[in-house]
């Protein structure tokens, strides 16, 4: 495998002229801070996207940001700062958890896994950010889709297919999303010692609530304790965490009011602004489970099938968990993973209602399961109907998320 | 604007398609091929355009569709899916040779889920429906198209419907979590359910906005938010657009986003005005109604922020609401704009282009030039907040090119839109009306590339053939691969 740096979007084309005309495939990274997510890629040219860098596009009182796919979140977060604005889907940095460097996520990799943090649940994803794209298709053909305005609905909207599809259907050289002003406040509400059952309960009182909880989030001890932050790490109890924000006056009478509503079920505390910070970004970049290769799940499901879930997965194999989303998300580290890494014990507990994705787990264990939920049939035989019609001759990422993307697979052409 | 030809030979076997659709149908009478029952599906409401259907079934059951999916397909018969008719861009216009699928008979809320703050529903049940059949309890389902009372939730998905408090609560595809549908080879798939994210490619995404040529939708998972506690409407008026939307630029920049934030010009306050007296300044060129939503703290602080910023851009009127039904007066004079407006005028055409806000006092300049140009009077409503231009242009179908002079002037603005930087439809959708435009915002292969989405979901492209794309071509042509000859794995890469 040869390693091509890309500089300019030029090259994109040419190397996707030389793969089609040599029958050769591509695979893509932009800091590789992703690459061990999702099943192994073998091609026979890797792409290096981080010199694609830099903004190109912003403009502040129109919500609205245009940038190559390259661009490092770190410097995108530093941008937006300036003006007091933020990225709303609080994309996760998962570079630690895989065994990297903490701050290496780019753009075109986080809208590309379609990654988002723990506000998702009100602010919605990184998808939802994505308002267009320029780039290449796996023909070899310069791809455009949506626009630089939140309101669009002019033909179909590609960029909903491109978020998400690891690289498999077109190369995205430059995204342009959405942006939106940074709270003037913020603070988290924590509740301590409270049960699973009960947990999921008061987040979804919370998320209901007028008071506009931003994250909520449910920490078992053992997880808490791995906490930085000293009040929390030494209580010794399970945690649930609120977020309010907004300005001023209005974010500390709605954390009187959460105050309100934990208080009445057990200790409560208030974490300023630093600490909500750390806090937030430890459950978004799941740092919990930092520091070991045991593999890691993400379950998206019903909120309030939480508990049982739970249940159903620890009654069969000892696991760490917590909840973010609500409830809506559960993460889990298996501590003595079955042959398959869990699969079949998470994938059955779900009962058919939401999916769960091996985020990270050993290269062998990643080609011998589906780290993709797999998907029922007549979906099935959608997907490899766009995945050739974007990549008829699988160039792209091949096989990154099913076998189906990979060369010589993929049924009906 | 043309359609496609109609297919003689299927416009032929009518008698027998009618017969086969009749043994699917448990009820006889939901398939309809008397001319005049027929008459009520002509048009949707874009109703310059008609057709008669060649018949229109009322399917009750998802099997039932499914049936009748497997039975066009397996006869080359192309199908129109059809909610309430409320489009304003001629999605549902039926085709001469066509199947007319309503889905008026699935209008039942199947469930209400507090639990995961949802509700699943059939695609016939009105938007307005959603939100009355959880308001009591707090909730509401924030998309509101001005049509909410009429349009519905099938409607809204496949035209990706957004209303006045989009800017601040999203378009239906930020509300939607997920779909049951059934494709044009009569599977029936799920899409989502009541979780985030559902993994692989997005098909809920592009299905929603996909206006009715992917699948036809057969229940709806939405997500309902609460209701928030406090909210307070504020009029303010501006000597000029310019100064208008120099505010709401400013606004944004200062960190405020409104529940919703609405721009009406001279022309259109008048009319709305004289319609339904809202108390607006009748001495202003360009209003502002900025609304604010959540705690009463929350909204005296942007209140005092937004009346600083108001005086600093010039603003010569502020009102706010003093009480709900107040508040109410301030809205039903912009949600009245479209019928004030036609009451002014025999005819109206109401386009739907998004430009960056930025570029608003280029994009009006240039609007009344073009109206002096025509001859024909423009009323300007706008969803200010983004960028959403709701020009009407007004005109008399009754003098001979009238007709034809204000669709050449619609489809002037919506360039211009594209020429700034936006687009050709923030809401309404293309149909057929703007369908012969796209080739202004896409390029040809770009444009193939979409049709290629439509292949994989309905190779023989009969489900509602002849909206969108202005060329139709054949999914076999699509699929052609043309290789460059790129030998050359150019030299000059820097590699390591």
């Amino acid at each position: 495998m040869q390693n091509v740096t890309i500089t300019e979007e030029q090259q994109l084309q040419d190397m996707l002229d030389w793969a089609l005309a040599g029958q050769k495939t591509l695979s893509l990274q932009g800091s590789g801070s992703k690459t061990p997510l999702g099943r192994p890629v073998e091609a026979d040219a890797h792409l290096d996207l981080s010199g694609l860098s830099g903004v190109t596009l912003y403009e502040p009182a129109e919500l609205v940001m245009r940038a190559k796919a390259g661009t490092k979140l770190v410097d995108i977060r530093k941008t937006l700062a300036e003006n007091h604005q933020m990225l709303a889907f609080d994309p996760p940095d998962y570079g630690p958890l895989l065994g990297g460097a903490a701050g290496l996520a780019t753009l075109g990799g986080t809208f590309s896994c379609n990654l988002s943090g723990a506000r998702r649940v009100k602010a919605g994803s990184a998808r939802d950010h994505l308002l267009g794209v320029t780039g290449f298709t796996g023909r070899g053909q310069a791809f455009q889709t949506g626009s630089r305005v939140m309101k669009n609905v002019t033909g179909y909207d590609l960029c909903k297919l491109v978020a998400g599809s690891y690289g498999t259907l077109a190369i995205a050289s430059t995204v342009t999303f959405k942006v939106l002003p940074a709270p003037e406040k913020i603070r988290t509400v924590l509740l301590y010692g409270a049960m699973l059952q009960d947990a999921v309960a008061l987040m979804r009182d919370g998320l209901s609530s007028v008071h506009d909880v931003s994250a909520a989030a449910y920490l078992p001890a053992d997880v808490a304790a791995r906490l930085s932050i000293n009040q929390v790490c030494e209580s010794g109890k399970p945690v649930l965490a609120m977020k309010i924000e907004g300005p001023g006056p209005s974010a500390s009478f709605r954390t009187e009011e959460i105050r309100i509503l934990l208080g009445a079920k057990g200790e409560v505390e208030e974490l300023d602004q630093e600490n909500s910070d750390a806090f937030w970004r430890f459950v978004g970049d799941v740092s919990p489970f930092v520091g070991s290769e045991k593999p890691v799940w993400k379950l998206s499901l019903p909120p309030a099938n939480a508990a049982a879930v739970v249940m159903a997965i620890t009654e069969k194999t000892p696991a760490r968990m917590y909840l973010d989303w609500g409830g809506g998300l559960i993460w889990l580290e298996m501590t003595d993973a079955p042959d398959d890494g869990g699969a079949a014990i998470v994938r059955a507990s779900l009962a058919g209602a939401g999916h769960a994705t091996l985020i990270r787990g050993a290269e062998e264990l990643r080609r011998r399961i589906a780290p993709f939920q797999p998907q029922a049939l007549p979906i099935e035989k959608l997907n490899v109907r766009i995945k050739n019609a974007f990549d008829p001759e699988h160039i792209l990422n091949p096989g990154r998320m099913y076998p189906l993307d990979a060369r010589g697979a993929g049924g009906d052409a | 604007m043309q359609m496609p030809k109609p297919n003689e030979d299927v416009i032929r076997k009518r008698g027998k398609l009618v017969a086969a659709l009749r043994h699917i149908l448990a009820d006889p009478a939901a398939v309809i091929d008397d001319e005049a029952a027929l008459r009520a599906f002509e048009c949707d409401a874009l109703s310059a355009y008609r057709q008669l259907p060649m018949i229109a079934v009322l399917p009750s059951t998802v099997g039932e569709i499914s049936e009748i999916l497997k039975l066009c397909a397996s006869e080359g018969v192309n199908v129109v899916p059809r909610g309430a008719g409320t489009s304003l861009s001629g999605g549902a216009l039926p085709l001469a040779d066509g199947v007319l699928l309503g889905l008026g008979k699935f209008n039942k809320i199947l469930e209400i889920d507090y639990d995961n703050r949802c509700v699943v529903t059939q695609p016939g049940v009105t938007n307005l429906a959603i939100t009355d059949a959880v308001k009591a309890d707090g909730f509401y389902y924030a998309p509101d198209p001005s049509s909410q009372i009429a349009c519905t939730i099938g409607g809204n998905v496949a035209e990706n419907s957004g209303g006045v408090h989009c800017l601040k609560y999203g378009l239906t595809t930020h509300n939607v979590l997920g779909v049951e549908m059934v494709t044009m080879e009569g599977e029936v798939i799920r899409l989502g359910g009541k979780h985030l994210d559902a993994e692989g490619y997005d098909l809920l995404g592009v299905i929603t906005g996909s206006e009715g040529l992917l699948g036809v939708i057969t229940e709806v998972t939405v997500r309902i938010l609460r209701s928030p506690e406090h909210v307070s409407a504020q009029l303010i008026g501006f000597p000029s657009s310019e100064q208008a939307g120099d505010c709401v630029g400013k606004i944004i920049a200062a960190g405020i986003i409104p529940a919703g934030m609405e721009m009406m010009d001279r022309y259109a306050i008048q009319a709305a005005e004289e319609f339904c007296h809202a108390g607006y300044p009748l001495d202003v060129e360009a209003l502002l109604i900025v609304e604010l939503d959540g705690p009463e703290v929350e909204i005296a602080h942007y209140q005092a922020k937004i009346d600083r910023i108001a005086e600093e851009c010039g603003a010569v009127v502020s009102r706010t609401s003093a009480s709900e039904q107040e508040r109410m007066i301030f809205w039903a004079g912009r949600k009245a704009a479209f019928p004030a407006v036609g009451r002014i005028s025999p005819d109206y055409m109401c386009m739907d282009g998004t430009i960056p806000r930025g570029a608003l006092p280029k994009v009006l300049a240039r609007m009344s030039e073009l109206s002096k140009q025509y001859g024909l009077r423009v009323a300007n409503v706008f969803h200010a907040g983004d960028g959403n231009l709701h020009p009407l242009i007004l005109f008399d179908a009754n003098n001979p090119g009238e007709l034809e002079k204000c669709e050449a002037f619609g489809a002037d603005i919506l360039k211009l839109c594209v020429e700034v930087g936006g687009v050709l439809t923030g809401e309404h959708g293309v149909g057929i009306e703007k369908r012969d435009l796209m080739g202004e915002m896409f390029s040809e292969d770009d444009l193939k590339q979409q049709q290629r989405l439509k292949c994989a979901f309905d190779p023989d492209g009969r489900l509602n053939p002849g909206k969108v794309f202005p060329i139709l071509h054949r999914c076999a042509e699509l699929g052609q691969m043309h290789v460059h000859n790129g030998e050359l794995p150019f030299p000059d890469i820097p590699r390591f």
